[in-house]
């Protein structure tokens, strides 16, 4: 079943509620055992990144997600902080991230656009990038809601799964062969992000 | 290209739903769960939650309801009332809300901004200015469902909501509310024009040519509304509503004929 990494940040009720009415079992992991009969991983995540990366060290889950993952290449899906997470560092803390895939968290600050209002909130549009699965039936017109100060830069283009454009074009959506993450919030997101949800279930 | 929301907004008055004229007479409209379902099917942007009564009768947030609220809503949410500590901002996010308002608490104590923004983040952290105009055209943010004058200006406090750390704020016309005659353009401008955090704007708007209004003054906008989307014809039957994708899609094209060419 999907379990949902509860270590106390996001909203861990929503996906819940969303795999329900999708008719996909479902559960939460808040220990290291209740991770034992997962086949899909939900890595949700909000707020500052080294409190989501303490709050994960501090679970007693992390070394077995790290086996999971990266030993049994479970399907991974980290969603907003929970992307960033995937990532080797952020410019929003100090602490490292889980390293799955290569690359850095950045602001949007940093991009010294005076008129760009922060946090990038609100409902904004996805180009995936071709054929991608986590993206299936959604190539036209998808839209997602966003609420993020922060944004995942890819140290391989390829690894890049969708873009969204605020200040500039930014990589939405990363995969790397099972590690996928999403910048937006599907779990929010109506039926677009119902659909991008029951497709990482059937990945 | 990022859109401009539209936002219904919900005021719960003794666990049921309200809407009200200048903060006062709430008349029934029905059951707020039920309400969040119907914006459910009709995919509304976002949804802000305001219980009317917490501040006023000094009490605690009712967790239990907002569990419910934030279980059943399907978009993005904002609750606020009657929050005063960061303790109840967490607990209101750990309840799968994914933003936290303000209103009272924040202008006694502006530091509670950046304490709440620290633990939960910036990004969950609105402010709401209930704005009324004194007889001789000052305009004041008031607490207390409108009862009590802060004496601040919106535009100083907005300025400071910023500075300390919150993610959104909320301007809310107490003059226009329950008025559907549309938003004060001129206040939404200011607040603009001298912050640089998202904004939404409540009180007002009733019609999509109001709502269209304030997107072309103010751009990539939060446009709430109460009685324009649970009230019907001039009878005011109450009737949930909300603008079709199609709607939403030619009102952003009018009102940002740029934004729409740029796409």
């Amino acid at each position: 079943m999907i379990r949902i990494v509860d270590y106390g940040l996001g909203n861990i009720l929503a996906f819940q509620n969303m795999y329900k009415r999708l008719n996909v079992p479902v559960g939460l992991a808040k220990t290291a055992d209740d991770l034992s009969d997962a086949t899909r991983l939900i890595l949700p995540g909000v707020g500052a990144f080294d409190h989501a990366m303490e709050e994960l060290d501090r679970s007693g889950m992390r070394a077995r997600l790290d086996e999971l993952v990266l030993g049994g290449k479970m399907p991974v899906l980290g969603i907003c902080v929970g992307m960033q997470m995937l990532a080797e560092r952020s410019d929003e803390g100090k602490l490292p991230g889980l390293g799955w895939i290569p690359g850095d968290v950045k602001g949007f600050k940093s991009l010294n656009q005076p008129d760009l209002l922060l946090p990038h909130m609100g409902w904004n549009d996805v180009r995936p990038a071709a054929g991608h699965r986590l993206f299936n039936e959604l190539t036209t017109d998808a839209r997602f809601y966003f609420l993020h100060s922060f944004y995942f830069e890819c140290a391989d283009p390829a690894h890049v799964a969708a873009v969204s454009s605020y200040g500039k074009e930014f990589s939405c959506a990363v995969s790397a062969g099972h590690i996928h993450g999403v910048q937006f919030h599907p779990e929010k997101s109506h039926h677009f992000g119902a659909q991008l949800l029951k497709n990482f279930a059937e990945l | 290209m990022l859109r401009p929301r539209i936002i219904p907004c919900l005021l719960v008055h003794d666990d049921g739903l309200v809407k009200t004229v200048k903060f006062k007479d709430p008349k029934y409209v029905g059951d707020p769960i039920n309400a969040v379902k119907i914006f459910n099917e009709k995919e509304a942007d976002e949804l802000i939650v305001l219980d009317i009564d917490a501040t006023v009768q000094g009490r605690e947030p009712n967790f239990r309801l907002i569990a419910q609220f934030a279980a059943e809503c399907r978009m993005p949410l904002c609750y606020g009332g009657g929050v005063r500590t960061v303790e109840q901002a967490k607990r209101i996010i750990g309840l799968g809300v994914e933003k936290v308002a303000l209103s009272a608490a924040a202008i006694e104590d502006p530091t509670l901004i950046s304490r709440i923004a620290a633990e939960v983040g910036s990004q969950s952290v609105v402010v709401v200015l209930d704005v009324k105009t004194s007889l001789f055209g000052k305009q004041e943010v008031w607490t207390h469902n409108g009862r009590k004058n802060s004496g601040k200006s919106p535009l100083e406090l907005a300025k400071e909501a910023e500075r300390l750390g919150a993610g959104e704020v909320v301007i809310n016309s107490i003059d226009r509310d329950g008025q559907m005659k549309g938003y004060d353009l001129a206040l939404a401008r200011k607040i603009r024009e001298a912050t640089r955090l998202p904004m939404s704007v409540l009180g007002g708007a009733g019609s999509l040519q109001d709502i269209g209004a304030l997107i072309k003054e103010c751009g990539v906008v939060g446009a709430s509304a109460g009685s324009f989307f649970v009230f019907k014809g001039q009878y005011r039957a109450v009737l949930i509503s909300y603008p079709t994708p199609e709607q939403k899609d030619e009102l952003m094209n009018t009102a940002l004929p740029s934004r729409a060419a740029h796409a």
